[in-house]
């Protein structure tokens, strides 16, 4: 046995590459639409052309002759399965009864009429134009407040007034500040409803085995347990003889954190046929039925003291939920009402959500999930009142900042704030910015007569979603750790990551608690049948909880590591560091692969310890966290056409402790890029009749390389105690902390005009509007 | 009606009976197995199934199988030689160039073209030549990065 | 995502693809406007025509004064050819602002203008250049100028069986500064509003100006009133935006979720004042 101790480098916090990339970027990774299988179908789904409309009937005939069509499935085939799920639940609900195929009427444009199975795509295709429906178009209404009004069509003809919930949370004395208030401002803000656009579209395979009874589903989702255990129920098979896998997962952003129709239905196509199916969504049945996000209309008052200090805040939301709801729906405005204060100590809040059924295609999770929608809120009129109050904006958000001191602090909203120092980011974004060289550029811009604007956001969020008493389903984690006989090391996490990187951050947590290479590691997830039940990937909760369930797998195995060491250096007390342990008193060691070895082969075990070296953790989090951060926006509007160019783009965000910078860093990128579309380019536009104009990337403006400015982004890195890594989550950050920050710089740039609000998108045609016309 | 095709891809001979409405990138991943280039819309926007056509960066979504037909394709996957990775390849690894990875076999591609045709091309040259690329994770940020870093590693 | 079936033909001369077409079938150039409408079955053609195979449409060649230019030459081409960036920076540069790389490298000229759409590039700049396209039919050739061909949105002077052949445009004279301005609708990448310009001076005063509009309208159009408007004065700021102002007079604006009428109008003016400061500019 050597004596040599191993002294690894630590590699929590260093620029890793990523173990994901060797298959992506060669081309080898397995998308869903990459899997082939012997004798697999193909399926094409007939959708609704109509808002509303009646089913009159459907004549396949002419789909069923085509040579190679196998079989035609319509709504009467598949009343029993299903209702596709909403898993959240509030008082009074009302939940339509979801069936995965539209029975004797369709409520959206794309809803699911019939599914056509062949041989071939191509022929699926051409047999989906010969299915004949007898239609009655019926009045639809596509905008939530159009639908609140009185006469307005009904949605859903038991429901004639469109709600489809209220909601009400309180705390404090909110009509007494207000009576009180030497200050009160109103604004109506709205979060625009977008499309998630993942560039990996939706895409299903199911294949049945008959002899054994049992299901494999491929799908492109985030949450591969939960969909298992809901699509066994909406099929009525036992749930382990459904086998959930998600393969490559080319993108969600909450898209793909969703139990959907034609899971269950290609799961139904694949059993009644005894074929394996593929179904692989197009880009415009992605636009048209995969659920959006946002869709907020929001009237917020916020009320304060001469000297600025924020003392209540009122909110009325109006949440466009779409025709049905999905997994989240009715769930995601609430989160919004939880983060309304934001990062101000503000304890009087008042807020009313009513929930409203539109004929459009259900909104749900979306980068951010009601946080953004929040932040964009409470951002925007912290820069309303500044301006109204004729204070700058940084020095009103200083006023009313949490300290530091404050934490653990208890929100208004009855969250408990685990860490935070707010004034930091927003200091060193400042200073990157040069902020006040950049007033005094401004000054001069604006007597030259240019639309220079500064605008800033100091955000907070809730990551790590969530402890499970908050959430639908559970929201703990869970990771299995097995030390293989050789000492290589495979972790299940039980978190379903697509592109977060969580196989490589992972990685580097285990590399460092175990001593062993970064190589010797390989993270798995995503297949039920391999990995233990887990929750998934969303809300930016991959690492903070997933990966802490491996942490602690660890400390467990580490533990036994130890037992066996001791046994092999027959001694009492030893250390494990480096991957050896060490006598503490001879000095002598073995490394953790002689330990590994030892510990299957088992020709002796410690006292009470069985052979192996596999732990598995569920970790239930005590608590969110919350991240935070400062963004500063500069911008200039051209006042002939009121093109936005944004001039700098200065990001600090405090996600808790850093383990791989270069990770942190693109999500924050890639957040950005989300939040700059949301408040520049993106709106899914539905007319008045409930059509999608906005229903391929003609018309849906995903930001393109040429629109995305230089991103200068540092951090902050205030550890959150929630978690013994001290790391709250980065996923959403830069969505929620850019569409105010962009905002408010316009907001700035017009402010000479008197414009003090714009909605989003501040496409060119509006601002040049707001430049012709002044204040809006 | 199926027409009988030829030609080269990443370096070999493929001869096909296919369909004329076959599109190129279905040929590529159903007929020849080659599941690199990737599916992401249908207007020609996206990017995600650039391929090389005698040297030129197409959306192979947009042309049909018999419109290649003896001609020289190259995919993704023709990229690496001997095994070692294509510059490009190495330097989106080492500047997170790839977070989904569904974007980037199509994004290498077209950075591909623009290094032949730009070798050093400045920010502004590289976020114009990737323009027909959509992704929607990174912000393009990295992929800058990883495009000048290619550059630099291309051109020493 | 999947077209129709169709059949698939490949002529080796220009005559079998004219007998073809005169037979009803559809020509394909390098289908980037014919295979997304194929795609989504809003064109579903019995029959295909590829012309890659039919020689001679592929020359870029200068003659008498003109550039002319094979309808099977490429955008890509056309933006990178020191020939045509020499002869006509203005169409070079046309060339240069379509869609993104993988697009020009297939799509060409003969299939961009015979397609029409009403906010593609080229056909600002045909306008502006008085081009000639050179069109042929089973019963022979024809020519007709850039302002006869576009005739309305996806509509041209082409006859059922027509095939356009070539475009002709002048060799810019020394001293002509030209610019193309296109205001980009962001998602697909079509011109809002594009505009081009070519001026000349001659003693201090503004001896010629052309001005070619596309996007604007349901074709595009050589916006004559602007070029009279022009001509003669010393092209000042003042008689530029003067000038300007009358792009869009008599014209009905195009209207949809990217831009109302009113503000494709207001484009209008603003990218035609653009392109004449900008061509002005490099006047001599």
């Amino acid at each position: 046995m050597a004596s040599t101790v191993t002294k690894t480098e630590v590699l929590f916090g260093k620029k890793m590459k990523r173990k994901e990339d060797p298959r992506l970027i060669t081309g080898t990774a397995t998308y869903v639409d990459d899997i082939q299988m012997p004798g697999m179908h193909h399926a094409v789904i007939l959708r609704s052309p109509y808002a509303a409309a009646r089913i009159k009937g459907i004549d396949a005939r002419g789909a069923l002759e085509l040579p190679g069509v196998a079989a035609v499935f319509t709504g009467a085939d598949v009343k029993d399965v299903g209702p596709v799920p909403c898993g959240a639940s509030l008082p009074g609900l009302r939940v339509p009864h979801h069936h995965v195929l539209a029975q004797d009427r369709t409520y959206f444009v794309g809803h699911p009429v019939a599914v056509v199975v062949a041989t071939d795509r191509y022929i699926a295709r051409d047999a989906v134009d010969r299915i004949e429906v007898d239609w009655e178009p019926l009045e639809a209404v596509a905008e939530p407040e159009k639908a609140l009004e009185a006469g307005a069509p009904a949605v859903h003809p038991q429901w004639p007034d469109n709600k489809a919930f209220d909601y009400h949370q309180e705390h404090g004395e909110v009509d007494k500040v207000f009576a009180e208030a030497d200050v009160v401002v109103k604004q109506r803000i709205t979060s625009q409803r977008l499309i998630p656009c993942a560039m990996e579209t939706r895409g299903v395979v199911a294949e049945w085995k008959s002899g054994e009874k049992s299901l494999t589903i491929y799908t492109s989702t985030q949450i591969p347990h939960l969909m298992r255990s809901l699509v066994a129920g909406m099929l009525g098979i036992p749930e382990n003889r459904l086998r959930a896998v998600a393969p490559e997962v080319g993108g969600g952003f909450g898209s793909k954190l969703n139990v959907y129709a034609e899971e269950a239905l290609m799961g139904f196509v694949a059993m009644k046929t005894g074929k394996p199916v593929k179904w692989i969504e197009s880009r415009r049945e992605n636009m048209l039925a995969t659920t959006h996000g946002r869709g907020h209309v929001d009237y917020y008052e916020i009320a304060a003291k001469k000297d600025g200090t924020i003392v209540g805040i009122k909110l009325k939301l109006i949440q466009d939920v779409g025709s049905y709801h999905q997994l989240l729906t009715p769930a995601i405005p609430t989160l919004s009402v939880l983060m309304m204060p934001g990062v101000y100590r503000c304890q009087n809040i008042r807020a009313d959500i009513v929930g409203v059924f539109t004929n459009c295609v259900p909104t749900d999770a979306y980068r951010g999930a009601g946080r953004p929608e929040a932040m964009h809120g409470i951002e925007r009129m912290v820069d309303i009142l500044a301006a109204e109050m004729k204070m700058d904006p940084a020095e009103l958000r200083l006023k009313n900042f949490i300290q530091p001191e404050e934490f653990p602090y208890a929100t208004a909203t009855g969250l408990t704030y685990d860490s935070g120092d707010y004034a930091k980011p927003l200091k060193k974004a400042l200073g990157i910015a040069g902020y006040a060289a950049l007033r005094e550029e401004q000054r001069a811009a604006r007597s030259a007569g240019r639309l220079m604007g500064i605008g800033l956001s100091t955000y907070g969020e809730i990551c790590a979603i969530g402890p499970s008493p908050a959430t639908p389903a559970g929201g703990w984690e869970s990771a299995t750790v097995r030390i293989e006989p050789s000492g290589k090391v495979t972790v299940h996490t039980g978190c379903s990551p697509h592109g977060q990187g969580e196989e490589t951050t992972f990685a580097q947590i285990a590399a460092d608690e175990l001593g062993v290479d970064f190589d010797d590691i390989i993270v798995l997830h995503g297949d039920t049948a391999i990995v233990q039940y887990g929750i998934g990937t969303f809300g930016s909760r991959g690492t903070a909880i997933g990966g802490t369930a491996m942490y602690f797998a660890i400390q467990e195995l580490k533990a036994k590591i130890k037992r066996f060491g001791a046994m092999m250096l027959d001694c009492d007390d030893v250390t494990f560091s480096g991957g050896r342990c060490v006598c503490d008193k001879t000095g002598k060691s073995v490394s953790i692969q002689e330990i590994a070895a030892a510990s299957y082969r088992a020709m002796k075990l410690p006292p009470k310890t069985e052979p192996g070296l596999v732990a598995t953790y569920f970790w239930e989090p005590p608590n969110f966290t919350f991240p935070f951060g400062a963004h500063v926006v500069v911008t200039e509007v051209d006042k002939e056409t009121g093109d936005i160019e944004v001039k700098r783009y200065v990001a600090v965000d405090d996600c808790g402790k850093i383990i791989n910078p270069l990770v942190v860093a693109g999500q924050i990128h890639g957040g950005v890029a989300q939040g700059l579309g949301q408040a520049l380019y993106e709106e899914a536009v539905y007319d008045d009749s409930g059509q999608l104009m906005t229903g391929e990337f003609m018309d849906y403006c995903v930001p393109k390389s040429t629109m995305m400015p230089w991103i200068e982004d540092s951090n902050t890195e205030t550890a959150t105690p929630v978690n013994p890594l001290g790391v709250k989550g980065v996923g959403e950050a830069g969505t929620i902390g850019c569409s105010p920050a962009v905002v408010n710089s316009v907001v700035d740039a017009l402010s000479p005009l008197g414009v003090r609000h714009i909605d989003m998108p501040m496409n060119r045609e509006k601002i040049w509007k707001l430049v012709q016309g002044g204040a809006a | 009606m199926k027409r009988s095709i030829t030609l080269q891809i990443n370096g070999k001979t493929h001869t096909d009976e296919v369909e004329p409405r076959l599109l190129l990138i279905h040929y590529l991943r159903e007929v020849a197995g080659l599941t690199g280039p990737h599916i992401g819309c249908e207007t020609s926007l996206c990017g995600a199934c650039t391929v090389t056509v005698d040297g030129k960066a197409v959306k192979s979504c947009t042309m049909f199988a018999v419109q290649a037909d003896g001609r020289d394709v190259v995919t993704i996957e023709g990229l690496a030689s001997n095994g070692d990775l294509h510059p490009l390849q190495t330097a989106f690894w080492e500047e997170h160039g790839a977070q989904c990875g569904y974007c980037t076999p199509g994004m290498i591609m077209a950075s591909k073209q623009l290094l032949e045709r730009i070798p050093h091309p400045g920010e502004e040259e590289i976020r114009h030549g990737v323009k027909g690329n959509l992704c929607r994770c990174t912000g393009y940020q990295h992929i800058v990065n990883a495009v000048k870093a290619a550059a630099a590693k291309m051109g020493a | 995502m999947i077209a129709q079936n169709f059949e698939y033909e490949t002529p080796s001369t220009l005559e079998e693809a004219l007998e073809l077409l005169a037979d009803g079938a559809k020509a394909l150039a390098g289908g980037m406007s014919l295979i997304p409408l194929m795609k989504l079955r809003l064109a579903v053609p019995e029959r295909v025509v590829d012309l890659r195979r039919v020689p001679g449409l592929n020359s870029i060649r200068v003659a008498e004064g003109q550039l002319h230019i094979g309808a099977m030459v490429t955008h890509y081409e056309l933006e990178s050819t020191p020939l045509v960036r020499r002869s006509s920076p203005l169409l070079a540069a046309a060339a240069a602002s379509i869609g993104d790389v993988q697009v020009r490298n297939l799509g060409t000229l003969g299939g961009s203008i015979a397609h029409a759409d009403p906010a593609a590039d080229y056909p600002a700049a045909l306008q502006a250049l008085e081009a000639v396209i050179r069109i042929a039919g089973k019963g022979g050739e024809r020519a007709v100028s850039a302002a006869e061909f576009f005739v309305d949105t996806f509509t041209t002077a082409l006859e059922p069986g027509e095939l356009v052949v070539e475009v002709s445009v002048p060799v810019e004279a020394a001293g002509t500064g030209v610019r193309y301005e296109k205001c980009e609708q962001l998602a697909s990448g079509f011109a809002l509003v594009g505009v081009a310009a070519r001026v000349a001076k001659k003693g201090g005063k503004v001896s010629m100006a052309r001005v070619g509009v596309t996007g604007l309208a349901g074709s595009s159009y050589r916006a004559k009133n602007v070029e009279a408007l022009l001509e003669g004065t010393t092209g000042s700021a003042q008689d530029v935006t003067r000038a300007a102002a009358a792009v869009a007079e008599g014209k009905e604006a195009n209207s949809d979720i990217h831009a109302s009428a009113d503000y494709r109008a207001h484009l209008a003016r603003v990218y035609t004042a653009r392109a004449l400061r900008a061509a002005l500019g490099t006047a001599g």
